[in-house]
């Protein structure tokens, strides 16, 4: 009875020590990460359907953004932490680790091509998300997993 | 004694070839009537392309890999995971010999809308006639004209890999006695042209339901639970609702559901993953006014 009492008093310290950690866990920040890209890619967005006037610092902004969280976005994928947090990671992720990182690079490198030649308008941040969201999808399509 | 016996066996043979008999009658290919197929014209080859990419095609037919314009080389092979077996997708470039390039309209226009294969038998419904069976024959002769324009492939795909009983083809025809209808899969106000647009599309070519609808032991669909999502049949994850009572999407706007046919942006700009992708890439493809009408219709169904 009281060995039990005594567990359970060590689970739900445990449990507590994981709430007060869980926004550090990998899981966690990768998907901070992914929210931040999509609110960049948002804002791009907002541009190129004519929601949003043509800001050339806020499509500065949002590209290097996009290009700097994919520098160490595929760092966030340590082994251990395929599952959990409510995770849609795909276990393909660590199948092919090299294909994932460089699909996360290609993001990257084509991001920072377009920061390179700044899109000068509305149809300019059209054609540029274009290609972003090609990206997105083609890593998307692999190695993200839809839960609901 | 004996002569009972053998009254009894002969009389449960006979009884078995009625039966069996009875069952074939009511089973076997049923091709349209020649007519079905005739008087149709010269085809529409840009309806007949915006038909190509509704019906989403290369997605299964595309040679594996290919990106582009390599997409339109429908040499077939992918394979599709099911719980009855792997299917591969055929050979369906213009190649008169690997491919259909030698069927005539009325083969072809069976195979889409009946099942049935040149051969006079039974196609395997992981191929979505039951989907497919609402399409008029305009659209499938514009369809057939512009996949005739398309690149010849000599390519043979491996066959299906099912296990008994799943391998007998004879069975279909039980299968599309169950499952084969034609009949509206929700009941939209077809009075609203965008609506009666929206549901051809979706039920139809658009073929939504083959993974958005859960299906029960013998693979036909749970008709209460149209587009209510279902398990991925590749395995993991899941083919999500998309009904108006879709805990990921019922939040979503026509406009939004629009927007993310063309884009592949979700509202969140999160972006389209799995099976989707693909889906995605054929949906941009269409005119405004049919995404919309997509749209439209998907907001009509029932909430589920």
């Amino acid at each position: 009875m009281k060995i039990r009492a005594l567990m359970l008093a060590a689970a739900l310290a445990g449990l507590g020590v994981t709430a007060v950690t869980a926004a550090d866990e990998p899981q966690a920040v990768r998907q901070q990460l992914m929210k931040k890209v999509g609110a960049a890619t948002g804002a791009l967005a907002g541009i190129a359907k004519g929601e949003k006037p043509y800001d050339a610092e806020i499509v500065k902004a949002s590209l290097t953004t996009i290009s700097e969280t994919m520098k160490t976005f595929p760092d966030h994928f340590p082994a251990g932490s395929e599952t959990g947090m409510e995770t849609e990671a795909s276990p393909k992720i660590w199948e092919n680790m090299d294909d994932f990182k460089a699909k996360a690079a290609k993001l990257g490198s084509d991001t920072a091509a377009v920061l390179a030649q700044l899109p000068a308008d509305q149809a300019g941040v059209g054609a540029a998300l274009g290609g972003i969201g090609k990206d997105c999808g083609s890593c998307h399509e692999t190695y993200r997993l839809k839960k609901n | 004694m004996g002569r009972r016996i053998r009254k009894l066996v002969s009389g449960l043979v006979f009884l078995g070839l009625v039966g069996g008999g009875a069952f074939w009658w009511l089973t076997k290919p049923a091709p349209w009537p020649a007519a079905h197929w005739e008087g149709l014209g010269e085809p529409d080859l840009a309806n007949g392309e915006q038909v190509f990419w509704a019906g989403g095609c290369v997605s299964c037919h595309a040679k594996p890999g290919g990106e582009g314009d390599a997409r339109l080389v429908l040499s077939g092979g992918a394979p599709l995971k099911s719980p009855f077996g792997t299917f591969h997708a055929p050979n369906i470039s213009p190649d008169e010999t690997a491919g259909i390039g030698a069927w005539t309209l009325a083969e072809f226009g069976n195979a889409m809308t009946r099942g049935v294969g040149r051969n006079g038998e039974h196609l395997y419904p992981s191929f979505p006639y039951a989907s497919y069976v609402r399409m008029t024959p305009k659209d499938i002769n514009d369809l057939w004209g512009y996949m005739k324009t398309l690149p010849k492939a000599s390519d043979v795909a491996p066959g299906h890999e099912l296990p008994f009983p799943y391998n007998l083809r004879l069975a279909l025809g039980g299968w599309k006695l169950l499952f084969l209808t034609d009949t509206p899969r929700a009941a939209v106000d077809t009075a609203d042209a965008k609506l009666a647009r929206g549901q051809y599309l979706v039920e139809g070519p658009g073929h939504c339901g083959e993974c958005h609808t859960p299906r029960n032991a013998l693979g036909g669909f749970e008709a209460s639970q149209w587009l209510a999502g279902a398990p991925n049949p590749e395995g993991e994850g899941r083919i999500p609702n998309i009904t108006p009572g879709s805990k990921s999407i019922g939040g979503w706007s026509a406009s939004d559901i629009a927007s993310y046919l063309e884009s592949g942006f979700t509202p969140e700009f999160d972006s389209v993953g799995g099976s989707m992708v693909e889906v995605q890439k054929n949906m941009a493809k269409l005119s405004a006014a049919d995404r919309e009408a997509i749209s439209a219709y998907l907001k009509a169904v029932p909430a589920l």
